[in-house]
C-alpha cells in the first residue's frame, strides 16, 4: 500500500522548509555567493551606462545559476551523508511526489535569492530591474533551474566528484533556458516593447514544462543509481 | 522453499561495474527469525540488506520478500521493511518528534501522533523529544533511528552495523531494543562485526565470504569464542572484536 501522493509531496516540501529555517544551510550559501558575485562584477566592470545595461542580464543569470548549483549540491550532499535520503527511499512513496516536493522547495529557495538580487542590482547597476516583467522572467527562470537542479544534484551527489560534476552536467542542459532568460531580461532592461520579449516568456514556460516532465520521468532511475 | 520463509535469495548476483559483490547467493530466512549476518568488509553483507530494502537492484538471480519479487514488486514490500544503518538517517536540525512526524507522513498510517509518542517512550527519549537530534549522543540517535524504523510496524527489520560507534551502555540499550522488537514477532536481519554480541542475540548466524554463504548455523550453543573460530576458518582472518 502506497502513501498518498499529496501527503508525501507536502511532507517533503514542509520538511525541506523546516530544515532550512533551522539550519539556513542552502540560503546562506546561495545568498552569500549571489551577493559577493554581483558586488565583484559591479566593481570589476567599470562600464558606461549602455555597456552596463547589456551586461546586467548576463551577470544576473550567471549569478542565479551558480547560486543554485552551490545550494542544491550542498543540500543533496547533506541529506545523503546522514543517510536520511535513504530512509525516505525505503518508504512506500510515489517517487514523483518526492521529486516534486523537493523541486518546489528548491524553486522557492532560488526565487528568494533571485528576489534579493533584483532590487540590489537595480541599485548597484542603475538599471530598471524591479518591475513585473523582470519578476516574471525571474520566476520562470528559477522554476526551470530548480527542476533540472533537483534532478541533477540528486544524480551527481552519488558520485565522488559531485562538486565539479553538477555544473558540468547542468550548464549545457540549462543553456536554452539561460539564453531565453538573458534575452528577455535584456529586453526589459532596455525598455523594449512588451511584444519584443513576451515570446521569450512563452519559451521559458515551455522549457519549464519540459524540464519538470523530464524530472518526473527520470527521477526514479536517477535515485536507484 | 518452506512455507514460513520470508526472504528467499536464489542465485543472487550483484555487481558494481566489473566487481561482483554477491556471487550466486542462495539462502532463506524464516519469518520471525533473528539472523546475524557476519563477514569481512566488502563481503556483501550491506549490499544484501540494500537489495532487500530496494535501494539497489540485483544484477541477476531472484530475491523475494514475503513472496514479492524484488525489485519488480518492491512497492508491495516497502511498507513491511524498517531499516537502521550505521548512519543516523535523521535530520539533525529537527527535533526527535519532528523527525518521527516527517517519516510517519511517508507511510499510510492514521494514528501517527499516538505512535510517535509510544515509540519515543519505548526507546527512552521522552525527556529529549523536543530537542534537535544533532545535540543527541550517538546512542540516542541510534535509539531514535530504531523508533523511526518501527513507526509503521514493519514485519522485517534490517540493521546495518547498528553498534558502530556506541559505548557499552548505549550498546546494552540497543541490545534490549533489538530483543524487544524480535519478541514482538518481527524478523530481524543484522550485520555486525561483533561476534560475541551476534552469538548472544541472534538465533542463527550466517557468515558471508566473497558474496556467498560460507557458514550458516543456529546460534544455540555458540559463544563468542567458538564463533570466532568458525569466523577465522571461513574468512581466513583474525577476529578484531571477539
Amino acid at each position: 500500500m502506497r502513501t498518498p501522493f499529496w501527503q508525501v509531496l507536502s511532507a517533503v516540501f514542509r520538511k525541506d522548509l523546516l530544515t532550512e529555517r533551522r539550519g539556513r544551510e542552502l540560503l546562506s550559501a546561495m545568498g552569500l555567493f549571489a551577493l559577493l558575485s554581483v558586488l565583484v562584477f559591479s566593481f570589476a566592470l567599470q562600464l558606461d551606462l549602455t555597456s552596463r545595461r547589456e551586461a546586467v542580464a548576463g551577470i544576473l543569470w550567471v549569478t542565479v545559476t551558480f547560486a543554485v548549483i552551490i545550494g542544491f549540491s550542498r543540500g543533496s550532499a547533506t541529506e545523503r551523508e546522514n543517510g536520511s535520503f535513504e530512509a525516505i527511499l525505503i518508504a512506500p512513496i510515489p517517487r514523483t511526489a518526492l521529486y516534486l516536493g523537493k523541486f518546489l522547495a528548491n524553486a522557492l529557495f532560488a526565487a528568494l535569492v533571485g528576489s534579493i538580487l533584483l532590487p540590489l542590482m537595480n541599485v548597484l547597476y542603475n538599471v530598471r530591474l524591479v518591475n513585473t516583467g523582470a519578476w516574471g522572467v525571474l520566476l520562470l527562470g528559477v522554476i526551470g533551474l530548480a527542476a533540472t537542479g533537483t534532478l541533477l544534484a540528486t544524480m551527481t551527489v552519488q558520485t565522488r566528484s559531485r562538486e565539479t560534476l553538477l555544473p558540468i552536467v547542468m550548464l549545457p542542459v540549462t543553456l536554452p533556458l539561460l539564453l531565453a532568460a538573458v534575452t528577455a531580461t535584456n529586453a526589459i532592461i532596455t525598455n523594449s516593447p512588451t511584444s519584443d520579449w513576451v515570446g521569450w516568456l512563452g519559451l521559458l514556460a515551455a522549457l519549464d514544462g519540459m524540464y519538470i516532465a523530464l524530472g518526473v520521468l527520470l527521477f526514479d532511475y536517477v535515485i536507484e543509481g | 522453499m518452506t512455507d514460513t520463509a520470508l526472504i528467499i535469495a536464489d542465485q543472487l548476483v550483484k555487481r558494481y561495474g566489473y566487481r561482483a559483490v554477491l556471487h550466486q547467493l542462495t539462502l532463506q530466512i524464516q519469518r520471525g527469525e533473528f539472523v546475524a549476518l557476519l563477514g569481512v568488509n566488502g563481503g556483501g553483507k550491506s549490499t544484501f540488506l540494500r537489495l532487500l530494502a530496494g535501494l539497489t537492484r540485483p544484477t541477476s538471480g531472484t530475491l523475494t520478500v514475503g513472496g514479492w519479487a524484488i525489485p519488480d514488486e518492491i512497492a508491495a514490500v516497502r511498507g513491511q521493511i524498517g531499516m537502521v544503518g550505521h548512519q543516523p538517517m535523521l535530520y539533525g536540525t529537527l527535533t526527535a518528534r519532528e523527525n518521527l512526524a516527517f517519516f510517519a507522513r511517508l507511510y499510510p498510517i492514521t494514528d501517527a501522533a499516538a505512535r510517535i509518542q509510544a515509540r519515543i517512550e519505548q526507546v527512552g527519549l521522552k525527556r529529549h523529544a523536543d530537542q534537535p537530534t544533532r545535540t543527541f549522543s550517538r546512542g540516542m540517535q541510534q535509539r531514535l533511528s530504531i523508533a523511526r524504523a518501527l513507526l509503521h510496524d514493519p514485519a522485517l527489520l534490517l540493521f546495518d552495523e547498528p553498534y558502530t560507534g556506541l559505548d557499552q551502555d548505549a550498546a546494552a540499550l540497543l541490545d534490549a531494543l533489538l530483543l524487544e522488537a524480535h519478541a514482538e514477532g518481527r524478523t530481524i536481519l543484522m550485520t555486525t562485526h561483533e561476534l560475541d554480541r551476534a552469538a548472544r542475540l541472534a538465533q542463527r548466524i550466517i557468515i558471508l565470504q566473497r558474496g556467498v554463504v560460507g557458514y550458516d548455523s543456529p546460534a544455540v550453543g555458540l559463544d563468542g569464542l567458538t564463533l570466532a573460530a568458525h569466523y577465522r576458518e571461513v574468512t581466513g582472518l583474525a577476529v578484531a572484536r571477539e
